[in-house]
C-alpha cells in the first residue's frame, strides 16, 4: 500500500491511498467540523463545514471527498473558513425551527455542538419559521421535521447498511423534506424494519425514540464501528 | 444511406427545390408559433391551391427568421425577403409573387439582419427542419461524412482546439481540451450528452436551434462520438419545450430510417446513437452532474467535481457534455476548416455566438453574431434601441448566474473574457435589456427568487442561503432594508459564491454583486430615503421594528 | 477620574422570559457577595427600583414580545454602556419566539376563547401591554454587544462572562445554546 504524505495545517502527516483529507486530518488529531459526513457511510459532500483550502486550487474542496494526494498542503482553519462555517451554522438554525430548550437533543445535538465549537453565539439570520409537521405514528420512533438539518444520514445508513431504504428526500430547495417511503406515515411504512439506525445516526433531535423528553435523547452508534469493521476487516467484534 | 449516396440525395433534392418558381418559408419555431403561424401557413397553402400554384410555389416551414417579436415571419426565396406580421389576407400576394404589395411588411433589409453573421442559424429561411433532405441538401450530415472517411479522431479533436471553440452553454470551457479529455480516456464505454436544458428567464437560443435546426445538433454530436470514441448519445432535453422535442424526434427517426445515425453511420464502420431524455424542468438539471444523475433516473442533484464528467459521467463512464450551440457550431468548422473559423470572432472567442434579445428593446428576438462585437451594436443598431424612448440602463447577461453591464461598458466587445473582466459573464446567450424604469434591486431580487426556487436542496449554503438572500432583498425593495441588512447581503453573497456544491449556488448571487457593484446607489437610495430611483418598487410607509 | 474609583454599575432586566436566567443568576450564591462588592447592582427585578438608571452593564433576559419590552429595550440601550443579552430568549427568542409559528389573532383567540370560555374577551391593550406581531431576539431590535446563550446559563457561565467584560476583556468562553 502506497502511502501518501500531505501537509495539514502545518502538520506533515501521511494517509492511505484510499483516505480523504478528512480521514487523514481526523487521524492525525485534526478536526475538521461535519455534519452530513458520519465514519461508515458514503459521503456527499452536501453540508460543506468541512471544506478545506488546498493550495493550488482555486475554490474550497470539500474534505470528505477529497482523496489526499502527495505533497498537498491543506489549511483547514483559516480564518475565512471559521467564518464561513459560522453562517453556515447560523443558516440551519434559521432554517427550521431549532428551540434547543425543549428539544430531546437538548445537550447531545451535533449542530448545538458545532455552534458552541465555531463560537457562533446568536443568529444574524432571522428564523424562517417553516410550518412543520411531528410524524409519531410509528410505534417506536419519531420524526420532527422542525429540527432535521437534512443531512440524509438516516437516508444513507437505511439505504446503505440496513439495505431497506425507507428513507428519501422528497421536494426541492427550502422545501426538501425526509420521506418514508414515497410519503407514507411512518408507521404504515412497509419497507420499514423498525431497525432504529436512522434514530441513531441522527445529528440532532429530528430523530428520537418516543418517550425520551427534553435532553434525554442520547445516540448510540457503536453500531456503525461494529458493521464497518466487519465489512472492511472481516472481524465480528464488538 | 452510404457516403457516396450522400452527394446524389443531396443533388437531388437540391433540383426538386429548383424546379419551384418560389419557395415560401413560414417560420415554425415557437414565437411564431405562438403568434399564430400556424394559420398563415394554412392560408397560404390554400391561396397555393387556388390559384392552382402547386408546381410553381413550395410551401415549408423554416427556423427562427430572427424578430420574433414581430411575429409571424415568412420569408420569399424568390424574392428574398423577409416579411414580418403576416396576415392571412396576404397569403394571396405572398403565392402570386406580388412583392411589390408587400413592401411595407419587409424587414431583411432591417439592420437587424445586416449585422449577423449566421453560421449557426444559417439554414433558417433556407431550409425545412423536419426534412432530413433539405438539411442535406443544404450541404448537411457532409461534415460527418468527410470526418468518418477523411479525419482520424484525433484529427477531429486537433481541429476543434485549434478552431478555438468554446463551450456555449456559458463558462466558455474549450471545448477541444474537453473532447481531448474524453478521448484520451481508456474505456470501452463513453457518452456524448447534449446539454439542451435551456432554463434562463429570457434565453431561447438552444430552443430556436432545436426547433430550427435539429439535425445540424445530431450531426453534431456524432462527430464527437466520433472524435473521442463513444458510440452513444444523449440529448437531454426540457419537458416546456414540447415543440423541440417534437423536431428532435422526428429528425431522430428520419437520421436513423436514412443511416445518419445508428449501428453503422452512412455504411461506415462506426456506430452511434442517439437517444432523447426529457427533463422535467429543473433547473439545476442544466448543471451537467445533476443532468446526469437525471438521465440516470435519478433525484436531479449534483454531486461534487473533480471527478469531472469526462473522467467519470454518465453511469460511471468517460463522458462529453457540451450545450446545443457548442455541437451546432461543430459542421461548419470541420467543413471550413478551424483556420476559417479562427477568422471569425475574436482572438480568444471565435466564432459567432447567437444571443436572445429580450426586454425593453425595439426588436426583440434571436440574433448571431461574430464574438467581439460590442454591445452597443448589438442592442442599437441591430436590436433598434430602447423600446418607448426610454433610457438604457443595463443588459443583463447570463441570466440568474449572470450579471448586468452598465452603460458606460456598452462599446465592451462581447466576448467570454471581456465581459468577465466587469463581473458579468457571457452565460448561454440571453441578453436582458433593462432601461430607466427597471429597478437593480428588484430585478436581484428577482433572480434571487428564481434562484431560490430552483435549489435543488442538497448543500446548505444554496438551500438555505438563498432564501435569506431573498428575504433580505424583499426587505430593502420594500423599504424595510438597513445598512445592516445590505452588509449581510454581501456577507451571505460570498458565501454562497465559495462554498456551494455547484454551479447554481456558486451563481446565485451574481445578479446581486454585479448591481452592488454598478448600481449601489439605488440600494442606498433604498435603504436610507426609503425611496425606489426607478420608481418600480412599492415602499412600506410604516418600517416594522 | 470618575471612571477609575467607581464601581461599574449593572443592571438586570427581565422581559419576554420565564425568569429562569435570575434564578441561574441567583445561582451564582456567595459570588453574588463578591459581585456586589466588585459592582453596584442599581437595576433588577428583586430591587425594588422603579426608573431605569444609567449604567455600564445591562443583563437582559427574554425576548422582546410585546409594546412594554420595545419601549422597554430601547430605553436600556440608551441608558447602558454595554448590553448583554441574557439567556437564549433575548438571544434567539427561544420558547418566548415559539409563538412565531402562528399568526397573533389566531393565537389569541384560541387562547382566549376556543380554549378558555366563548363569553371571555380577547384583551384588546390598556392595561396588558399589547403584544406584537413577532417576537424578537433583542439583536433583531437594538445592538447588542454580548451574547450569553443557554437556556439557561449556568451561574458559571453567568459568572465568567461577567468577570471578563467587567475587566474589559471580550468574553472567549465558549457558549451553547439550550
Amino acid at each position: 500500500m502506497k502511502v501518501k504524505t500531505l501537509e495539514i495545517d502545518g502538520k506533515l502527516v501521511t494517509g492511505g491511498p484510499e483516505e480523504t483529507i478528512f480521514q487523514a486530518a481526523w487521524n492525525n488529531g485534526i478536526r475538521i467540523p461535519r455534519l452530513c459526513h458520519i465514519g461508515g457511510l458514503s459521503d456527499i459532500g452536501a453540508c460543506r463545514l468541512c471544506l478545506v483550502e488546498v493550495e493550488g486550487q482555486n475554490r474550497l474542496l470539500a474534505s470528505c471527498l477529497t482523496p489526499v494526494e502527495e505533497g498537498m498542503k491543506v489549511r483547514t482553519n483559516t480564518e475565512s473558513l471559521r467564518r464561513y462555517r459560522k453562517l453556515l451554522i447560523e443558516l440551519l438554525f434559521a432554517e427550521r425551527n431549532h428551540v434547543c430548550a425543549v428539544c430531546v437533543a437538548n445537550g447531545a445535538c451535533e449542530l448545538q455542538d458545532l455552534a458552541m465549537s465555531l463560537g457562533v453565539t446568536h443568529i444574524r439570520v432571522p428564523s424562517q419559521l417553516p410550518h412543520l409537521p411531528v410524524d409519531i405514528s410509528h410505534d417506536r420512533f419519531g420524526v420532527d421535521h422542525n429540527r432535521c438539518v437534512l443531512c440524509s444520514r438516516c437516508l444513507r445508513v437505511c439505504d446503505e447498511v440496513e439495505g431497506a431504504h425507507t428513507w428519501d428526500i422528497a421536494g426541492r430547495g427550502r422545501k426538501s423534506m425526509m420521506v418514508c417511503d414515497l410519503g407514507e406515515p411512518w408507521g404504515v411504512s412497509q419497507s420499514c424494519t423498525g431497525c432504529g439506525k436512522c434514530v441513531q445516526v441522527c445529528p440532532t433531535g429530528a430523530l428520537f425514540l418516543k418517550g425520551k423528553t427534553v435532553g434525554e435523547m442520547r445516540k448510540d452508534r457503536s453500531f456503525l464501528n461494529f458493521i464497518v469493521t466487519a465489512r472492511e476487516k472481516h472481524i465480528w467484534i464488538r | 444511406m452510404m457516403i457516396e449516396e450522400l452527394n446524389e440525395a443531396a443533388e437531388r433534392e437540391r433540383d426538386r427545390q429548383n424546379q419551384f418558381e418560389d419557395r415560401i418559408l413560414c417560420c415554425t419555431v415557437a414565437g411564431c408559433h405562438s403568434c399564430g403561424s400556424k394559420p398563415i401557413r394554412a392560408a397560404i397553402a390554400r391561396e397555393i391551391e387556388a390559384q392552382g400554384r402547386q408546381d410553381e410555389v413550395e410551401l415549408c416551414g423554416t427556423g427562427c427568421l430572427g424578430l420574433c417579436g414581430e411575429g409571424p415571419l415568412v420569408k420569399s426565396r424568390a424574392a428574398n425577403a423577409i416579411y414580418a406580421r403576416v396576415q392571412p389576407g396576404d397569403a394571396a400576394d405572398l403565392v402570386a409573387g406580388r412583392h411589390d404589395i408587400l413592401t411595407s411588411k419587409r424587414v431583411d433589409n432591417l439592420p437587424f439582419y445586416a449585422g449577423q453573421h449566421r453560421l449557426i442559424l444559417s439554414n433558417s429561411g433556407v431550409a425545412d427542419p423536419e426534412s432530413v433532405f433539405d438539411y442535406i441538401a443544404a450541404g448537411g450530415y457532409g461534415a460527418l461524412s468527410k470526418t468518418i472517411t477523411e479525419m482520424e479522431p484525433n484529427e477531429v479533436v486537433e481541429e476543434i482546439k485549434r478552431s478555438g471553440l468554446r463551450g456555449r452553454g456559458g463558462a466558455g470551457y474549450p471545448a477541444g481540451v474537453k473532447w481531448e479529455l474524453v478521448a484520451r480516456q481508456n474505456s470501452p464505454v463513453k457518452y456524448v450528452v447534449c446539454n439542451a436544458d435551456e432554463g434562463d428567464p429570457g434565453a431561447f437560443m438552444n430552443r430556436s436551434v432545436l426547433e430550427g435546426d435539429p439535425h445540424r445538433v445530431l450531426e453534431g454530436m456524432a462527430i464527437a462520438g466520433w472524435a473521442v470514441g463513444a458510440s452513444q448519445g444523449y440529448i437531454y432535453a426540457r419537458g416546456e419545450s414540447p415543440l423541440a422535442i417534437e423536431r428532435l424526434t422526428t429528425a431522430l427517426q428520419q437520421a436513423e430510417r436514412e443511416g445518419l445515425l445508428g449501428h453503422r453511420v452512412l455504411g461506415h464502420k462506426f456506430q452511434f446513437r442517439i437517444d432523447l431524455r426529457i427533463g422535467a424542468g429543473a433547473y439545476v438539471c442544466g448543471e451537467e452532474t445533476s443532468l446526469i444523475a437525471s438521465i440516470e433516473g435519478q433525484r436531479g442533484q449534483p454531486r461534487p467535481r473533480p471527478p469531472y464528467p469526462p473522467e467519470r459521467g454518465l453511469w460511471e463512464q468517460p463522458t462529453l457534455i457540451n450545450n446545443v450551440e457548442t455541437f451546432a457550431a461543430i459542421p461548419s468548422i470541420i467543413l471550413n476548416g478551424a483556420d476559417w473559423y479562427r477568422k471569425i470572432g475574436s482572438p480568444n472567442s471565435p466564432g459567432t455566438k447567437v444571443f436572445a434579445l429580450a426586454g425593453r428593446i425595439v426588436h426583440t428576438g434571436l440574433v448571431e453574431v461574430p464574438l467581439g462585437t460590442t454591445l452597443r451594436k448589438v442592442l442599437f443598431e441591430m436590436g433598434g434601441g430602447i423600446a418607448g424612448g426610454h433610457q438604457f440602463k443595463a443588459a443583463q447577461t447570463g441570466g440568474p448566474a449572470g450579471g448586468c453591464i452598465p452603460s458606460e461598458h456598452l462599446d465592451l466587445p462581447l466576448d467570454y473574457d471581456s465581459l468577465r473582466t466587469i463581473g458579468s459573464m457571457m452565460g448561454s446567450g440571453g441578453l436582458i435589456v433593462l432601461d430607466s424604469t427597471t429597478c437593480m434591486v428588484d430585478m436581484a431580487r428577482f433572480f434571487m427568487e428564481f434562484c431560490m426556487d430552483e435549489s435543488c436542496g442538497k448543500c446548505t449554503p444554496c438551500r438555505a442561503g438563498t432564501v435569506q438572500m431573498h428575504h433580505l432583498l424583499h426587505r430593502i425593495t420594500t423599504g424595510q432594508g438597513t445598512e445592516s441588512d445590505a452588509a449581510t447581503l454581501e456577507e451571505l453573497a460570498d458565501l454562497l459564491k465559495e462554498t456551494s456544491l455547484c454551479g447554481l449556488g456558486q451563481a446565485a448571487p451574481n445578479p446581486v454583486i454585479s448591481t452592488l457593484r454598478h448600481f449601489r446607489g439605488e440600494y442606498i437610495a433604498h435603504i436610507r430615503e426609503h425611496r425606489c430611483p426607478a420608481g418600480s418598487c412599492e415602499m412600506r410607509r410604516e418600517v416594522t421594528v | 477620574m470618575d471612571s477609575i474609583v467607581r464601581k461599574p454599575k449593572i443592571a438586570t432586566v427581565w422581559l419576554g422570559g420565564c425568569s429562569g436566567c435570575h434564578m441561574s443568576f441567583l445561582d451564582l450564591d456567595e459570588r453574588l457577595i463578591e459581585l456586589a462588592s466588585k459592582t453596584e447592582i442599581c437595576y433588577s427585578p428583586v430591587i425594588d427600583i422603579k426608573e431605569f438608571p444609567r449604567v455600564d452593564f445591562a443583563l437582559v433576559e427574554g425576548a422582546v414580545a410585546n409594546e412594554d419590552h420595545l419601549h422597554e429595550i430601547h430605553h436600556i440601550r440608551e441608558r447602558c454602556r454595554v448590553l448583554i443579552a441574557f439567556g437564549d430568549c433575548a438571544v434567539t427568542s427561544n420558547v418566548t419566539g415559539m409563538r412565531n409559528l402562528f399568526p397573533l389573532q389566531d393565537l389569541m383567540r384560541q387562547v382566549y376563547k376556543d380554549e378558555a370560555s366563548p363569553s371571555a374577551g380577547i384583551p384588546s391593550g390598556g392595561v396588558v401591554p399589547k403584544l406584537l406581531e413577532r417576537v424578537r431576539p433583542l439583536h433583531e431590535v437594538v445592538h447588542v454587544d454580548h451574547f450569553l446563550p443557554g437556556c439557561p446559563p449556568s451561574a458559571d457561565a453567568i459568572w465568567n462572562l461577567l468577570m471578563e467584560v467587567i475587566a474589559g476583556n471580550p468574553p472567549n468562553e465558549p457558549r451553547r445554546f439550550g
